[in-house]
C-alpha cells in the first residue's frame, strides 16, 4: 500500500456505509419546514375538491338536490354517483378484491361516507357548497357488532352482493360474511385439545383503531388534454400500483399516466389503499381539463379513510401440567367494516395472521378467521405492522400469559420454556411458515437480565403485600413480551396485490466522476430511504453515501415497485439495492482488470477498490473505474455504468424482539406512569442504528398510544365517537414514555445482506407489552383478561370489577 | 374544518366593541384568544357572522394586585397569569390550576376572559374563580354592572351575560391559607375527568373556612357549599374529608363521555377532592 492510501478502517469509515449512525440526509429539509407535501402543491388554475359525506351509519338515500350548491360563485361542479356511473366509476375495486362505492350509489353504509363530489374554484367556496348540497335520507337498522352481524335475521348491509354467495376468498355463508379463511390442522388440534393436561381460553380484543399520520391523505390530479398524460401526485405509499389500478380501472393507457408521491408526512398503512376521493379528483380533472386538488381534514381521515385493527380473537392453548404447549386453536371475527379493503397480499384475506403461533415451537396448531361486514368504515391496514402481525402478536402474548396463570407458573420461564430453539432454524411453523433464523432464549436472557427482572417479581410481591395491608394504592405490573414478525412481503409465488407480485427493485447510475443516483420502487414516509438505501449502496460499491442521490416515488422515473409497508422495503428494496450494487461490481472488476491489465480474477475488492492480488500498490478506485468506463474503449465492455436489479426474495424475514415494560398504576383514579420501557430488537444486520433507535421509539410511541387509549370507538348508531385529536389519543411528549433500546444481531440468511426490517417491531411488540402490564398489575387479584384501550376508566373498571374500591 | 364566511371587525375601545355587538346582535360574537371559539367555527357548530376582535383593546389587559384585591383585565392570557410574579405570590392557586390548562401554545393565546365567558363546563377558570368568590365586571351599552362567579354559570354555553355584553374584568380578593387545584385528565391538552379547585384556612389545628368547587362534573362549575361546611370547624381528618366528598358527590351531575361512564367519573371526582384537601390543608 502507498503512503497516499488511507488505512483500510478509515476508507471504510468516509464510506458512512453499513453500521453507521449516519445522519438523516431527509432532516435538512424537513427541519426546515422546506418539504413538499401534497398539499404544497400549486398549479396555476387548480381547482378544490370536498365532500359530502353521510351524517348515517345505514340510510337509504333518496334524493340529491345540488341545485342550490351549483348556484354559489365559484362551485363548478357536483358529482354524484348518477355522473360516475356512465364511466362505470361509481364503484371501484378494492385491494381485496371486493368492491366499494366511490359516491353513494343507493345507500350509504358507514357515517362518513362519500355521498358527492363538490368542485370549486377554492376550498374555502367547496366547503361552503358542500353544506348546501340537500340529501334526502332514509334510515336504516344499524350493525356495528360483529357477532349481531351474523346473526340470521340481521339486516342485508350489502344488497349489491345478495344472492353472490362465492366471494373473492370462497363461499360466503351468511349475507354479511366476507370470507372464511382457515390454516392449520383443525382435527389434529381439536384432539390435542381434547386430550391435554391443561387447556387455557380466552377472548381477546384487538380494538379498531387508525393509523393517524400527521399530514392525511390528499391528491392533485392533472390531466393534460393536450397531450393526453395525466399526473397524479398523492399520499401514495405504493405508486406504481396505483399507477396499474387507475390504469385497468380508468383505461387509460398506463404510458400515459405518471403518479408522483412527493414527500409523505407519514403512512403507517394509511397511505396503502385507495381512496374515493382519488378517482372524485381524477375524473373532476378529466371532465374540466385543470388539475384538482383533494385534501381531508383530520375528521374525514379518522372517520373515513382506513382504520386498523378490529379483530375478535378466540383462543385456546393446550399445555403440559409442567408448562410444554401442545397446542394453539384460534378463531378471529374481523370487523372489516362496510366494504372489504384491507390492503393484504391477494392469497392472504387475514394478511400473516398465521404468525400467531410467534416465538413459541407449538407442534399443532388451527386458525380459522371470518370476516364480517358491519356499519364502520372500511380499512383494515396493516398499522406498522406487517399484515395482521400486530393482531397476532397480541393474540399469542395473551394467551401465553393467561396460560402461565392457568398454570401458576411465571410467565417469562412459560416463554423461554416454549421458545423456538436457535438450532431448530429455518423452522417450519404449524401454520405454514419457514422462520428464517432466530436465537430467542439469547435476547430473553439479556433483557430479564438488564431489567432486573427477579428483583422487579420481589418488588411486586412485596407491593402487592402492601397493597393489602393498606400501605399504598398502587399497583406494580410487569409487562412481558417476546414477538416474531414476519416481513417482506414477499415472495411473488405466494404474494401478490391485485395480481402484482411483491417483488422490488433498485436502478443505479454511477457518474463518471464516481458519484451516483439510485432509484428504487419504494418511498419513504418517514423512514429515511434516502439515508439507509445509500448506506447499503456504499458498502457495495465503495462509492461514500453522501455522493449517492436516492429517488422514490415517481413513477416515469423509478423502477417498477410495490412500494413502503409491511416492513417490506429493506427486505426487499434493500435486497434489489444490494444485488444491483454487485452487479456494477461485476462490471467494475472486469474494467479495473483491463486497467490494470491483469485478468478479472486477478483483481479483489477492498472497501472501494479494486486491487491486484499480492501487488497492493496496484489498484483502482471506484472512482478511476467510474471515469475510465465513460471515457475509455474498452474491449467487449459497453460503455457506462449502471444496473438494474429486480428483487423477487425467496423468503419473509423474521424480525424479532424482547420487550418489557414496569408500569405503577393507581387503583382509583386508573391513571399509570411508564417506569421503564425496554426493547430488544434483533432486525439482523444493522444498517444505521441511529435509524433502528429513532424507529423503535416512533413505533413503541404509537403502540403506547393504542394499548393505552387509542380507539375508534362508535356508538350503537354507528357515529364516531373519537373524530377529533381531542378524543382519539395521541401522545404528546408528555406522554411518551423514555425508552431503552438494544439489540442482538441475528442476520437473515437468505437476505444478501443479512437485514431483516425494523420499522414495524416496536409498534408489534410494544403493544402486549404495555397491555400484559397492565394485566400482570392485576394478577394477584385475580384478573385474566380485560381488553384494550386501557385508558383511565377501563382500569378503574378493571380494579372496580375485582372489588379494589373497598 | 372550514369555517362559514364572516365579517372581521377590531375595534380599539371597549365602547367601540360593545357598538358593534348591539348593532349585530346575536350575529356577532367577541373574539378573545380564539381557542375555543374558532374550533367551534370550524366545526361549523358556531355560525359567527361578525367576529368582533378584542386584541386592539389595550385596557382589557392586565393584572393588577393592591390592598389584598386582584384584578385581572379580560384580556390577559393563561400565560401571562402564569408568570406574573406578583400573581403568583399572591395567588399561588392561579398559577397552579393555570399550568394544568392545555399545553404552552394554547396558553399562549387563551385568555382568562375567553376561558370564564365561554361557559363550557370543561373549562377550568370558571369553577376556579367560583372558588375564590370572584367577581365579573360586564360592560353594556347601559353601562358597566358586577356578577358574581358564583351566579354567573346557568347551563353549558349559557351564562348571565348579555349577548352585547363584554366581560372585562376579574375581581376577587387574595384568598389566606392552603390551596390546591387538583385535575384528572388523559392527556396534556385535555380537559379534566374531573377536577376540584380548594382553598383551606386553619387555626389551631382547626379549619376556619374552606372553599370548594368542582369542574366538568355538571353542566356548569359546581361550587359546594355543602362539601366546604363539612370541613369547618374538623381537623380536616378522614371522617371530615370522607363528608366533605359526600357532600360533593350529591352536588355533581357527570355524563357519560369518552372519558368515562358516570360512575367512574364521580369516583374520581371523590379522589380529586380528597387530594386537593389533603395537598390545600398541608399548605394552610
Ligand atoms: C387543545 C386545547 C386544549 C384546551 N384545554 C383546556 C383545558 O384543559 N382547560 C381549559 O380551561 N381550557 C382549555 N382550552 C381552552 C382554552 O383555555 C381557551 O383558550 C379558553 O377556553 C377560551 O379562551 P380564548 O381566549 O381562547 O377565548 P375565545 O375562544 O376567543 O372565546 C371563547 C368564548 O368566549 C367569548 N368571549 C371571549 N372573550 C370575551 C369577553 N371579553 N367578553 C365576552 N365574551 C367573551 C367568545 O365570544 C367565545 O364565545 C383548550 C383549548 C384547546 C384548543
Amino acid at each position: 500500500m502507498n503512503e497516499m492510501t488511507p488505512p483500510k478502517e478509515e476508507r471504510s469509515a468516509a464510506l458512512k456505509g453499513l453500521g453507521c449512525s449516519r445522519k438523516r440526509v431527509e432532516d435538512a429539509r424537513f427541519t426546515q419546514g422546506k418539504g413538499n407535501y401534497v398539499d404544497d402543491i400549486k398549479m396555476p388554475g387548480m381547482l378544490f375538491g370536498d365532500f359530502v359525506r353521510s351524517p348515517y351509519a345505514h340510510a337509504r338515500v333518496k334524493s340529491i338536490n345540488a341545485d342550490k350548491a351549483k348556484a354559489l360563485p365559484g362551485v363548478i361542479a357536483v358529482l354524484t354517483a348518477a355522473d360516475l356511473a356512465p364511466l362505470n366509476l361509481h364503484w371501484m375495486p378494492t385491494l381485496a378484491g371486493d368492491k366499494q362505492m366511490v359516491l353513494a350509489d343507493g345507500k350509504v353504509l358507514f357515517q362518513g361516507q362519500e355521498v358527492a363530489f363538490v368542485v370549486a374554484t377554492d376550498r374555502y367556496v367547496a366547503a361552503d357548497a358542500v353544506e348546501l348540497v340537500e340529501v334526502e335520507y332514509e334510515e336504516l337498522p344499524v350493525i356495528v357488532d360483529p357477532f349481531k352481524a351474523l346473526a340470521k335475521d340481521a339486516t342485508v348491509l350489502r344488497e349489491d352482493l345478495e344472492g353472490n354467495m362465492e366471494g373473492a376468498h370462497g363461499p360466503r355463508r351468511h349475507h354479511n360474511h366476507i370470507f372464511t379463511w382457515e390454516q392449520g390442522d383443525k382435527e389434529a388440534t381439536e384432539k390435542v385439545l381434547g386430550s391435554a393436561e391443561v387447556v387455557a381460553e380466552e377472548m381477546v380484543f384487538y380494538h379498531r383503531t387508525h393509523p393517524c399520520p400527521i399530514e392525511t391523505c390528499g391528491c392533485v390530479a392533472s390531466m393534460d388534454k393536450v397531450n393526453g398524460k395525466l399526473t397524479v401526485w398523492g399520499t401514495f405509499q405504493a405508486p406504481h400500483a396505483v399507477r396499474t389500478v387507475a390504469s385497468l380501472i380508468s383505461g387509460i393507457a398506463e404510458h400515459n399516466i405518471r403518479i408522483i408521491s412527493p414527500d409523505i408526512g407519514g403512512g403507517f398503512g394509511n397511505k396503502v389503499g385507495v381512496y374515493p376521493g382519488y378517482i372524485c379528483a381524477i375524473v373532476a380533472s378529466i371532465v374540466t381539463g385543470v388539475p384538482v386538488k383533494w385534501v381531508e381534514d383530520r375528521m374525514e381521515n379518522l372517520m373515513a379513510t382506513a382504520f386498523a385493527r378490529d379483530y375478535w380473537m378466540k383462543g385456546k392453548i393446550a399445555a403440559t401440567k409442567d408448562g410444554r404447549i401442545t397446542g394453539l386453536w384460534c378463531h378471529t371475527t374481523a370487523d372489516h367494516g362496510a366494504f372489504d379493503a384491507c390492503a393484504d397480499p391477494s392469497k392472504f384475506p387475514a394478511g400473516f395472521m398465521n404468525i400467531c403461533t410467534g416465538s413459541y415451537d407449538i407442534p399443532t396448531a388451527y386458525l380459522a378467521v371470518d370476516g364480517v361486514y358491519t356499519n364502520k368504515a372500511p380499512g383494515g391496514v396493516a398499522y406498522r405492522c406487517s399484515f395482521r402481525v400486530t393482531e397476532a402478536a397480541y393474540f399469542i402474548e395473551r394467551m401465553i400469559e393467561v396460560l402461565a396463570i392457568e398454570l401458576g407458573m411465571d410467565a417469562a420461564e412459560l416463554r423461554a420454556k416454549n421458545f423456538i430453539r436457535k438450532e431448530q432454524f429455518p423452522y417450519q411453523s404449524a401454520l405454514g411458515w419457514e422462520y428464517d433464523s432466530g436465537d430467542y432464549h439469547t435476547a430473553w436472557d439479556k433483557a430479564l437480565k438488564a431489567v432486573g427482572y427477579e428483583d422487579l417479581r420481589k418488588e411486586q410481591a412485596q407491593r402487592i403485600a402492601d397493597f393489602k395491608a393498606g400501605k399504598t394504592r398502587k399497583l406494580l405490573g410487569i409487562g412481558l413480551t417476546h414477538f416474531t414478525e414476519i416481513v417482506g412481503a414477499g415472495p411473488v409465488k405466494n404474494c401478490d396485490i391485485l395480481g402484482l407480485g411483491m417483488f422490488d427493485s433498485c436502478e443505479i447510475r454511477i457518474h463518471p466522476t464516481g458519484s451516483a443516483i439510485a432509484r428504487l420502487g419504494t418511498i419513504s414516509q418517514g423512514q429515511g430511504h434516502a439515508t439507509t438505501f445509500a448506506q447499503i449502496l456504499a458498502s457495495e460499491i465503495g462509492i461514500p453515501a453522501d455522493d449517492i442521490t436516492l429517488e422514490e416515488g415517481d413513477t416515469d422515473t423509478a423502477p417498477y415497485g410495490l412500494g413502503t409497508y409491511g416492513s417490506r422495503s429493506t427486505p426487499v428494496a434493500g435486497a434489489a439495492t444490494a444485488m444491483a450494487g454487485r452487479k456494477i461490481r461485476a462490471k467494475a472488476q472486469m474494467i479495473a482488470a483491463y486497467l490494470l491489465e491483469v485478468h478479472d480474477g486477478d483483481v479483489e475488492w477492498e472497501v472501494d477498490r479494486f486491487v491486484v492480488k499480492g501487488a497492493p500498490e496496484r489498484f483502482k478506485t471506484m472512482k478511476e473505474i467510474a471515469f475510465a468506463a465513460y471515457n475509455q474503449a474498452i474491449p467487449g465492455i459497453e460503455p457506462g455504468l449502471e444496473a438494474v436489479s429486480y428483487y423477487d426474495p425467496p423468503n419473509m424475514t423474521y424480525p424479532f424482539g424482547a420487550y418489557i415494560c414496569v408500569m405503577e398504576i393507581d387503583v382509583d383514579t386508573g391513571e399509570h406512569e411508564i417506569r421503564q420501557f425496554y426493547a430488544l430488537d434483533d432486525c439482523g444486520t444493522r444498517i444505521n442504528p441511529m435509524i433502528i433507535e429513532g424507529q423503535v421509539h416512533g413505533g413503541a410511541t404509537e403502540g403506547y398510544a393504542i394499548a393505552m387509549g387509542q380507539e375508534i370507538a362508535y356508538d350503537e348508531i354507528g357515529n364516531v365517537k373519537t373524530g377529533t385529536l381531542m378524543d382519539f389519543f395521541l401522545p404528546t411528549a408528555w406522554e411518551t414514555p423514555h425508552y431503552i433500546t438494544d439489540h442482538t444481531v441475528t442476520p437473515s440468511p437468505h437476505h444478501p445482506i443479512g437485514a431483516k426490517g425494523v420499522g414495524e417491531s416496536p409498534n408489534v411488540g410494544s403493544v402486549p407489552a404495555f397491555s400484559n402490564a397492565v394485566h400482570d398489575a392485576f394478577r394477584a387479584f385475580g384478573l385474566r383478561q380485560a381488553h384494550m384501550p386501557h385508558d383511565h376508566w377501563r382500569i378503574w373498571k378493571i380494579a372496580n370489577d375485582l372489588g379494589l374500591h373497598g | 374544518m372550514i369555517p362559514n364566511s364572516f365579517q372581521y371587525h377590531r375595534p380599539d375601545s371597549v365602547d367601540a366593541a360593545v357598538a358593534l355587538l348591539t348593532q349585530y346582535g346575536d350575529e356577532a360574537r367577541p373574539l378573545a384568544g380564539g381557542h375555543s371559539l374558532i374550533p367551534m367555527m370550524k366545526l361549523r357548530m358556531a355560525d359567527v357572522q361578525h367576529l368582533v376582535d378584542l386584541q386592539a383593546i389595550g385596557s382589557l389587559k392586565g393584572i393588577a394586585v393592591a390592598g389584598g384585591t386582584v384584578t385581572i383585565g379580560a384580556m390577559t392570557t393563561q400565560h401571562e397569569l402564569i408568570n406574573d410574579a406578583a400573581l403568583a405570590k399572591a395567588v399561588p392557586l392561579i398559577r397552579e390550576a393555570s399550568l394544568q390548562i392545555a399545553d404552552p401554545q394554547v396558553r399562549y393565546a387563551g385568555t382568562l376572559g375567553g376561558n370564564v365567558a365561554n361557559g363550557d363546563p370543561g373549562n377550568d377558570m370558571p369553577g376556579l374563580m367560583q372558588c375564590l368568590d370572584a367577581v365579573y365586571t360586564l360592560s353594556g351599552p347601559d353601562g358597566a354592572r358586577e356578577v358574581a362567579a358564583r351566579d354567573f354559570y346557568e347551563a353549558a354555553y349559557f351564562t348571565a351575560r348579555e349577548d352585547n355584553e363584554l366581560l372585562v374584568s376579574v375581581r376577587f380578593d387574595a384568598p389566606k391559607g392552603g390551596y390546591a387545584y387538583e385535575k384528572q385528565k388523559r392527556k396534556i391538552g385535555d380537559y379534566a375527568t374531573a377536577a376540584a379547585a380548594v382553598l383551606i384556612e386553619k387555626s389551631g389545628g382547626k379549619c376556619t373556612s374552606a372553599s370548594i368547587a368542582m369542574t366538568n362534573l355538571a353542566d356548569t362549575p359546581v361550587w359546594c357549599a355543602a362539601a366546604s361546611e363539612a370541613l369547618v370547624g374538623s381537623s380536616l381528618d378522614d371522617a371530615a374529608i370522607g363528608a366533605a366528598v359526600a357532600a360533593m358527590k350529591s352536588a355533581i351531575d357527570p355524563q357519560e363521555d369518552n372519558r368515562g361512564p358516570v360512575e367512574f367519573k364521580t369516583h374520581v371526582a371523590g379522589v380529586v377532592l380528597a387530594r386537593a384537601i389533603s395537598r390545600a390543608a398541608s399548605r394552610a
